[in-house]
């Protein structure tokens, strides 16, 4: 457990610092807010990517549901901000509970039924018979909450309680357990480990990270359509940041993002197309030559990785 | 309109068929989603509509030369990415991210060169008026895909029951490893595999601007969603399944879309997790034995 202290100290505070000191010197908070929310969905879904080898691929759904969560608690009950934080963090636990059985699916199956479910309440929200509730396909407006400055902090201490929340599982028993299972989860089960608990305890943090996320998006930037709270990218960035980095390390995802993400904001908001096929490529080879990330390029040669 | 709703599903399962069949062959024998399925058959779709609108070329022409260039461009597809991919650790999950990424690269390619706007072939090519059968008047185009599709469902199927190469690609379906060591080869069945896949969904997009909407580069993910649950509802690498996934998924869409339209586009995504759930070997799926 001293170890991850450690970790953390090395390299969750000095980024966390970065990030909070970075709005003094830095004028586009919307840019700094985009890394802090990417890193966070990095992250939860390095919780359950990374450790147990389960890929929700629509791992988005956690994110819209708590998008709409805190808006509809907002729309429809006037809570105050941080309450409606709480309703997207529900939101997106219910969810998770909800959709807890496809983790009896494995391998690709698994993948294709989360993006499905994904998908499904994308559908819901947007669909133009609840416009009474949701707005429909219409979006939604929450511009008498709107702080800027509060919401990025409060983006900030989730992002915070995150990579806590990694460092704990990489050296706590639950983290090893599930890497355990992740290897071969006939033999985890047999040497004693509780296989569907753990993976149902990773299953639904990584849907609470996200649906706080997503309620924190919904907070800052206020104004949103279904189709953006639902983007698919926001799976597939999340994805590809942790893999490029490196899953179930503390490092890599947060490396992907920096690297990843800054690539895009250099070339991919004037030339979206070129971005998609360097984006693509990169992929392409990323699986085909390291697919354990950036972190295995040390791990191989004997070093460990926070 | 019942009757009217269950016959058009019937034709346009048919269709949904021969979407799902080049997926599931390709998952079948190498355990690989090819998450650009939908892209490729973007392809087949703006490859039947240039060769129409360049040269004139009736579709059904046109699906004979797509069928036979996207079978040649499979391969070196196949040979460049899918062995290696088969030897990584996890080679189904990354297979996932990897062919993620060639739709990425398919998509933004495409969207460079033809642009976003959307482009169609008129129904009436395939042949004027509706036709009547059973007492219901369907557009031609409808009944000419479906047709088309039944032909290259009952080919895929001598080709795996009726050919020496078929036996072994069962083989390779049922267990690859042992394929390997009883001395198959397995690499070229596997080769032969992806580029019928590939074919394949070069076919169901030469058909697609009459069955599914005129053309554009994004069109491939609502695709894949359709093609995935139609293989899913069936199960996977029996083109019998396919058919009968395909056929479930045509005549439960259109019911949907004529008594709760508005709701019609939940179906695909619901019908894939109550079947997952329920029986996740698909409806005529074996048992899979599990370590």
């Amino acid at each position: 457990m001293r170890r991850g202290v450690g970790e953390y100290a090395a390299v969750a505070l000095p980024l966390l610092a970065a990030l909070a000191l970075a709005p003094l010197v830095y004028s586009n908070e919307l840019l700094l807010f985009n890394f802090i929310m990417f890193l966070i969905l990095a992250q939860g879904l390095n919780a359950i990517y990374g450790f147990t080898g389960y890929l929700p691929f629509g791992y988005v759904g956690f994110f819209g549901a708590g998008a709409y969560g805190f808006a509809l608690a907002v729309m429809h009950l006037d809570a105050s901000p941080l309450l409606a934080m709480a309703c997207a963090g529900v939101a997106a636990l219910a969810l998770g509970v909800v959709l807890t059985p496809l983790l009896r699916l494995s391998g690709a199956y698994f993948a294709i039924a989360n993006l499905a479910a994904a998908q499904a309440v994308y559908q819901v929200i947007s669909n133009p018979a609840l416009q009474d509730i949701t707005k429909g396909p219409y979006g939604v407006t929450l511009s008498s909450v709107f702080a800027p400055a509060l919401s990025y902090g409060v983006a900030l201490g989730i992002l915070a309680a995150t990579l806590a929340l990694v460092a704990w599982l990489r050296n706590a028993r639950l983290g090893l357990a599930l890497q355990a299972i992740r290897e071969d989860p006939v033999s985890a089960a047999m040497a004693g480990v509780a296989v569907v608990r753990g993976r149902t305890i990773a299953w639904l943090l990584s849907a609470l990270i996200a649906g706080l996320a997503g309620g924190v998006f919904a907070w800052h930037i206020s104004v949103f359509y279904p189709e953006t709270a639902f983007d698919l990218s926001f799976s597939i960035f999340a994805i590809v940041f942790t893999l490029f980095g490196g899953a179930a390390t503390q490092l890599g995802p947060i490396l992907g993002v920096l690297l990843l993400y800054g690539l895009y904001n250099v070339i991919g908001i004037t030339v979206p197309q070129y971005f998609q096929l360097i984006y693509g490529v990169l992929i392409v080879l990323l699986v085909l030559f390291l697919p354990d990330g950036l972190a295995s390029l040390a791990t191989r040669r004997g070093f460990r990785v926070p | 309109m019942l009757a009217h709703a269950i016959l058009s599903g019937l034709v346009f399962g048919c269709y949904f068929t021969l979407v799902g069949l080049g997926l599931n062959l390709i998952f079948g024998v190498m355990r690989i989603v090819n998450l650009a399925h939908g892209d490729v058959v973007m392809l087949g779709a703006f490859a039947a509509f240039w060769l129409f609108a360049l040269v004139g070329l009736h579709p059904l022409m046109s699906s004979v030369i797509v069928l036979a260039a996207f079978a040649l461009l499979g391969l070196p597809v196949y040979y460049l990415v899918v062995p290696r991919l088969l030897a990584a650790r996890d080679s189904e999950m990354l297979s996932i991210i990897l062919f993620f990424g060639v739709q990425q690269i398919i998509e933004a390619i495409a969207t460079i060169a033809f642009g976003t706007s959307e482009r169609s072939i008129p129904g009436r090519v395939l042949g004027r008026g509706p036709l009547h059968l059973l007492g219901q008047a369907l557009p031609v185009a409808w009944v000419v895909s479906a047709a088309v599709s039944l032909l290259a469902v009952a080919l895929v199927y001598l080709y795996l029951y009726r050919s020496r190469v078929g036996t072994l690609t069962r083989a390779v379906m049922v267990n690859r490893d042992e394929a390997l060591a009883s001395g198959i080869d397995v690499n070229r069945v596997s080769a032969l595999a992806f580029a019928i896949g590939v074919a394949l969904a070069g076919l169901a997009g030469v058909f697609s601007p009459f069955m599914l909407g005129s053309a554009t580069p994004a069109m491939g993910g609502d695709v894949n969603l359709a093609a995935f649950a139609v293989i899913v509802i069936g199960s996977l690498g029996d083109p019998r399944g396919t058919m009968l996934g395909g056929l479930i998924y045509g005549v439960a869409l259109m019911l949907m879309q004529t008594y709760m339209s508005a709701w019609a586009n939940l179906l695909p995504n619901l019908l894939l997790i109550a079947v997952l759930l329920v029986r996740p070997t698909g409806l005529l799926g074996r048992q899979v034995r599990r370590a």
